[in-house]
């Protein structure tokens, strides 16, 4: 009986499977690099706002802390969104004829709230809350970047579960002194990051239980 | 499978075929049940026939984790159509991924000026109150960014004490239900308030001229001082108009017997925490009165002991006795230590030869023959009273007739206990009539065309109102006819003018509780749609169409508490939940009734033949919770039965007539028939039929119609609660019922642990040292590292009442979905805790016993180590945690529990009733932010309220303290009446939990299997008279074989 294929047809042969093996792989690549992607994760793109704020100008430029808008940080989960009272708190007095500020003024006028687009989202299914992290040392800046120089508000980090999981695995490289927790940029020389250990027993935490899947899911 | 049905079988697949009829003689099977549980001495608990005859329907369905699921009876074209199913949705799959990755973008909409004490993410309580038969209970409720989501009781409100009812929890739902009425109806076509305005202006001054001639306003059971207020100055401006009352579950008896024994309208408090002995009378004074909930509290409160709390003195441990006589098998008859099952018109004979016993100072008359089953009764009944002169407390239930009522407050006055535990009061109502004989008054001036103008305000008598009365027909004849509502319901189609009533939670009022405080009714939320209230409607008749609720109510207050503090005390008032100084005075009234001689007045005693029993439905109610899903799929608490009622019968009544299970029969009685499905309920008295009212409705929304059968139409124009003399036919037809009681089974194996009191006080070691102390045993899994909490639960059996407040408060708090009639039947209700009710005894009347059963938290649980993909592991302090994301549904995890406590999402259940957020998305406000919503193909169960644990570790932690005892409450432990569940650190020694965790009573439930529990139960003590012939000793049964091993011997059916 005759061969029905060809001794060449081996190099085919070849070809389809450590080529498929190399499709795979590389899928598989690009689906991980994809899933990391600005585009799945939304780090970094800057979202489209009712007015254009920047946090650089408020917050480097003016000084002004984080808890002047962000009211309930220290309280809630929810960190707090300034109301409209409290922007009008200054702009009614400075750029209080700005072009760029009417929709703050018609929103007092009218009553009608601004409305944000969210920069930093966690799926539903994550219970985050801003008081117990702030409670615990863990600064601003951790998370949310260097805010101080964003012009436009940008997420700085994937908020991605293992983006997550490294601080709550080693929570002693991330904790501050709690008087630098609304601080930017490098911290003072003394609190630097070997104070950790200490820090993260003082505070009382219990590294084991940051891994336990009902503090964050339930 | 056996595809010939059991003659009572219970589990054979309701939907199947298998409906057909018997075809083996009942009597044979009941002659084999009796057989078996002479054999067992007493000693066996059961669930159900089918468990006890072992019929192979139900060692089929035990045998198996999930009875009847996908893929079983799928015929091969189904299956193909399956296979292009799976594809296409693989395919979509591909296209929808991308559309998983990204998440939609979300707005954030801060408010423009902050509310003042408003932290946004924090939830907010305010004191508000529920009203039930007019009566009132003081609730907080809990606010989420200004949407209520969860009630929970006012612990400083007399009526509440801080726990609620099942109808208080699911009373969210009502508010959030996508089939309410949403705008104002005319003749069926919407219009607006403004033309309703316009519509009755035009009546109006033709009406003042007539002095309200033909005008007639029906309301229910008023409690309200506003309302009453309101009311009493429009007939004084209009003195021809007519107010009439009707509630369904009306108390018509009750108000009628004071009236016989005083002369005047007296209503009766009890004190259950001072008192020894407790008499029940057809009585479910621990559910289904006006304070039922603060009455559970006080009872059980004298029947706590050995928790590990020792009493101060060293004395032997106080506990009260409860005798119960029951036409219905409820939970007073329990609770109770003795239970009687009696028919409801043998009560009135009963009670009159008790009171010439106790020599009252009545005149009753020749005392009435009673029959030889009741006769040891009385005497040990009368004794153990006399006994306990001035610390005992006879109650008899709202069906009883008038006459009996009386003879019990003459009861309680010889005993001497009015002033220690009996307590009189002027009425709570605002105006205390026969609601029978004002209704009846009213259909005959419609009859004769006097009414030319009708004013519903509130509830459904087209529907509710007794058959024989005719109401529907003659209500057609009025002019014009308005009707308030919640639904458009039946009497809503029948009227010109349908208003929809805004809800509790939308609306500003004020009520009266079963002792007289008042609460302030304060809404949480602008009425969703076109709501009003009935204080507006009766505004609009006094010419007042701009007042709203609010400035009605608070100018009622004004002129009452005066200028003054008004500010201070309203604001106070609304900040407790209650007005200061407002609970009914205490007084004596002066004795009326000298002699009663009568033969027996109640219209149906002494005619023999069967007998019908009415009572409000223990889940819906008077049929007002009807479309309210959670409570239509709650199993009632002795039948396990959802989403229907069915005529209750006793298993030898059932003999006697040659009916079981699922047969359709006809009642009728003067004209009057309804179909109703039989269910053998064991403790029914025989010949006695019970019927729960509320069910047949027609119009009230997708959940709740066309499901049971309505008594209403049975019942007579008398007020009366039973009927003797109907006739029942059977139809040869079956009907499908879904029955819970065989779900989720542990198969016995020495779960309920009870003893007496005299046995526990002699020897408090008596359980089993296995179950209190289990060894602990060699095991694969891990030892977790323990930290600083370990979260625990105690459950106790003897407080348990078996209310089921607590499976909808868990629902209500975890977002918990129903899953419909049809999937009940297959075994899939979602309760992450469920109430199981065991039986022990014999079929005719046995004890019943209630164990509540949610996640043990097993120390070493067997579904972790089953998960292949690792969704359920341990925490470190010590929760079973399920980790939805993880979860692919291979339902290992519960076919390996043993307490059958893992729920899974075989469908999108909101979706099933058109409830998903795009087809209702009102309900989504419902959702409890702080629980995920799960979705299909998703394992759950419970959480320990997790959320709650978080919450409150958070807070600790910010303040740099431990969690407090008492600080961590669970949705169910909050809600309990008797404070039967406790939770907390066993860690802490001192911590409540951990004392009760020292009991002697304190045990595990399958504590051979080694899974160390974290939820443990306290054993039932029961305290039974010897006198009755009750043993001193119960013995706890041995751990017998399991079924499944049972089923493994004799091969699998």
């Amino acid at each position: 009986m005759t061969q029905i294929f060809h001794p060449s047809m081996n190099a085919f042969a070849k070809a389809t499977i450590f080529g498929g093996l190399f499709v795979a792989v590389a899928m598989a690549f690009s689906w991980d690099r994809i899933n990391r992607s600005p585009y799945v994760t939304e780090a970094d793109v800057v979202r489209e706002q009712p007015v254009p704020f920047s946090h650089e100008h408020h917050v480097s430029g003016l000084g002004i802390d984080c808890r002047y808008c962000h009211t309930t940080v220290e309280k809630s989960a929810f960190a707090g969104m300034p109301t409209t009272e409290i922007c009008m708190g200054c702009h009614s007095q400075i750029w209080k004829d700005s072009p760029m500020l009417e929709p703050v003024r018609a929103s007092f006028r009218t009553g009608e709230p601004l409305q944000w687009t969210r920069v930093h989202d966690l799926p539903d299914f994550v219970y985050f809350d801003h008081s117990i992290h702030i409670a615990k040392g863990i600064g601003c800046e951790s998370c949310h970047g260097r805010v101080d120089r964003m012009p436009l508000m940008r997420r700085a980090n994937t908020l991605q579960m293992s983006w997550c999981l490294r601080c709550h695995r080693r929570p002693e490289q991330f904790v501050r002194d709690r008087g630098e927790i609304f601080h930017f940029g490098p911290l003072a020389p003394t609190k630097a990051h070997d104070h950790g250990p200490e820090l993260v027993k003082e505070y009382g935490i219990d590294v084991r239980q940051l891994t336990d899947c009902w503090i964050c899911h339930r | 499978m056996n595809n010939k049905a059991h003659p009572m079988t219970n589990v054979a697949d309701p939907y199947s075929e298998a409906l057909a009829g018997p075809d083996e003689s009942p009597a044979l099977v009941w002659e084999s049940l009796r057989a078996r549980l002479a054999s067992a001495d007493g000693q066996l608990f059961w669930r159900s026939f089918d468990e006890l005859a072992e019929t192979p329907e139900f060692l089929d369905y035990v045998s198996r984790e999930f009875p009847r699921q996908s893929g079983e009876g799928m015929a091969p074209e189904d299956r193909r159509e399956f296979l292009k199913l799976m594809a296409a949705s693989l395919g979509l799959a591909g296209v929808g991924l991308s559309g998983c990755m990204r998440q939609p973008t979300e707005k954030i909409v801060p408010y423009v000026r902050q509310p003042e004490d408003f932290v946004p993410g924090n939830p907010l309580y305010f004191a508000t109150c529920m009203t039930l038969g007019g009566y009132a209970m003081g609730l907080l409720v809990e606010s989420h960014l200004g949407r209520p989501t969860k009630v929970e009781g006012n612990p400083q409100h007399p009526a509440s004490l801080g726990a609620t009812d099942a109808f208080a929890q699911a009373s969210i739902l009502s508010l959030y239900d996508p089939d309410r009425s949403q705008t104002v109806m005319r003749g069926g076509q919407i219009s607006t308030w403004g033309e309703f305005l316009t519509a009755l202006a035009a009546e109006l001054p033709d009406l003042r001229k007539r002095h309200g001639k033909g005008l007639a306003i029906l309301t229910e059971t008023v409690t309200s001082p506003t309302l009453a207020d309101q009311l009493h100055s429009l007939l004084a401006e209009l003195p021809e108009a007519k107010w009439h009352q009707y509630e369904p579950v009306g108390r018509d008896n009750v108000r009628d017997g004071a009236k016989l024994a005083f002369g005047e309208h007296v209503d009766t408090i009890y004190h259950f925490d001072q008192a020894d002995v407790v008499v029940a009378l057809d009585a479910e004074f621990l559910t289904a009165m006006p304070g039922s909930v603060r009455y559970a509290r006080d009872f059980i409160d004298r029947r706590k002991l050995a928790r590990g709390e020792q009493q101060a003195d060293g004395a032997p441990h106080a506990m009260s006795r409860l005798y119960a006589l029951e036409s219905t098998p409820g939970l007073a008859g329990a609770v109770a230590d003795h239970r009687l099952p009696i028919r409801a018109d043998e009560i009135e004979g009963f009670v009159r030869a008790l009171a010439a016993q106790l020599s009252v100072e009545v005149e009753v008359g020749q005392a009435e023959a009673i029959s030889d089953a009741n006769a040891p009764w009385l005497a040990a009944l009368a004794s153990d009273l006399t006994a306990h002169k001035e610390a005992s407390a006879v109650i008899v239930g709202d069906g009883q007739p008038a006459i009996v009522h009386a003879l019990v407050h003459a009861i309680n006055r010889a005993l001497g206990n009015v002033g220690k535990t009996v307590e009189y009061v002027p009425s709570i109502e605002a105006e205390p009539i026969n609601q029978i004989a004002s209704l009846k008054e009213l259909v005959e001036s419609m009859r004769q065309g006097e009414v030319e103008l009708l004013l519903v305000l509130g509830g459904n008598p087209i529907y509710n109102a007794p058959g024989a009365l005719e109401f529907g027909k003659h209500y057609e004849t009025v002019k014009l006819r308005v009707h308030l509502a919640d639904d458009f319901d039946e009497t809503s189609f029948a009227s010109h003018w349908h208003i929809p009533a805004a809800h509790y939670l939308e609306s500003w009022g004020d009520a009266r509780a079963f002792d007289g405080t008042t609460t302030i009714q304060q809404p949480l939320i602008a009425p969703l749609y076109q709501g009003r209230t009935i204080y507006e409607m009766v505004a609009v008749l006094q010419g007042h169409p701009e007042l709203a609720a609010y400035d009605i109510v608070r100018g009622y207050w004004k002129r009452i508490l005066g200028d003054g503090e008004f500010e201070s005390r309203w604001r106070k008032a609304l900040h407790d939940g209650l007005m200061a100084d407002t609970r009914a005075e205490s007084y004596k009234p002066e004795w009326s009734l000298q002699s009663e001689t009568s033969a027996a007045t109640s219209p149906n005693a002494g005619e023999l033949g069967l007998e019908v029993t009415f009572c409000p439905d223990p889940t819906i109610w008077d049929g007002r919770f009807a479309n309210n899903g959670w409570l239509q799929e709650l199993p009632k608490p002795l039948t396990k039965l959802t989403w229907d009622n069915a005529a209750l019968v006793s298993p030898r009544t059932a003999e006697r007539l040659g009916v079981s299970n699922y047969d359709l029969v006809e009642l009728s009685r003067d004209g009057q028939t309804i179909r109703a499905p039989i269910w053998i309920v064991p403790g029914q008295p025989h010949d006695s039929i019970s019927l729960a009212l509320g069910y047949g409705r027609t119009r009230s929304g997708r959940i709740g119609n066309g499901r049971g059968a309505n008594a209403y139409i049975l019942r007579s124009a008398e007020p009366a609660w039973f009927l003797s003399g109907v006739e029942l036919k059977r139809t040869g037809e079956r009907r499908s019922l879904a029955v819970t009681q065989n779900h989720h089974s542990m198969e016995g194996r020495g779960l309920v642990q009870l003893a007496t009191l005299d046995q526990f006080q002699q020897n408090p070691e008596f359980i089993d040292p296995e179950l209190r102390h289990p060894e602990i045993l060699p095991t694969l899994l891990p030892q977790f590292e323990e930290s600083e909490n370990a979260w625990g639960m105690v459950i106790d059996q003897t407080a348990c009442i078996g209310c089921n407040a607590c499976v909808v408060a868990c629902q209500a708090e975890n977002n918990i979905p129903i899953v419909g009639k049809e999937q009940v039947g297959k075994g899939r209700e979602m309760h992450w805790l469920r109430i199981d009710r065991y039986y022990k005894g014999d079929l005719d009347s046995p004890d019943a016993y209630f164990q509540p059963v949610a996640c043990m938290h097993c120390e070493k649980a067997p579904c972790e180590l089953v998960c292949p993909v690792g969704a359920t592991v341990h925490s470190h302090e010590g929760l079973n945690q399920m980790v939805y994301n993880r979860c692919v549904g291979t339902r290992y995890c519960s076919n390996n529990c043993p307490y059958k406590v893992r729920r899974f999402n075989f469908l999108n259940y909101d979706a099933e009733f058109g409830y998903t957020g795009e087809q209702a998305p009102v309900l989504k406000l419902l959702r409890n932010p702080d629980v995920t919503v799960r979705s299909r193909g998703v394992m759950e169960k419970c959480t320990y309220c997790v959320q709650r644990i978080n919450a409150a570790k958070i807070t600790a932690q910010k303040e740099d303290r431990p969690v407090g005892d008492g600080e961590i409450v669970t949705a169910c432990q909050a809600v309990c009446p008797t404070k039967a569940i406790v939770f907390g650190n066993l860690r802490d020694r001192n911590s409540q939990v951990a004392r009760f965790k020292e009991s002697p009573l304190n045990y595990s439930l399958l504590a051979d299997l080694n899974t160390l529990p974290r939820t443990t139960y306290l054993a039932r003590i029961r305290n039974p008279n010897a006198a009755l012939g009750a043993p001193a000793t119960i013995d706890t049964p041995p751990i017998e074989p399991t079924i499944l091993d049972r089923v493994l011997e004799r091969g699998a059916p």
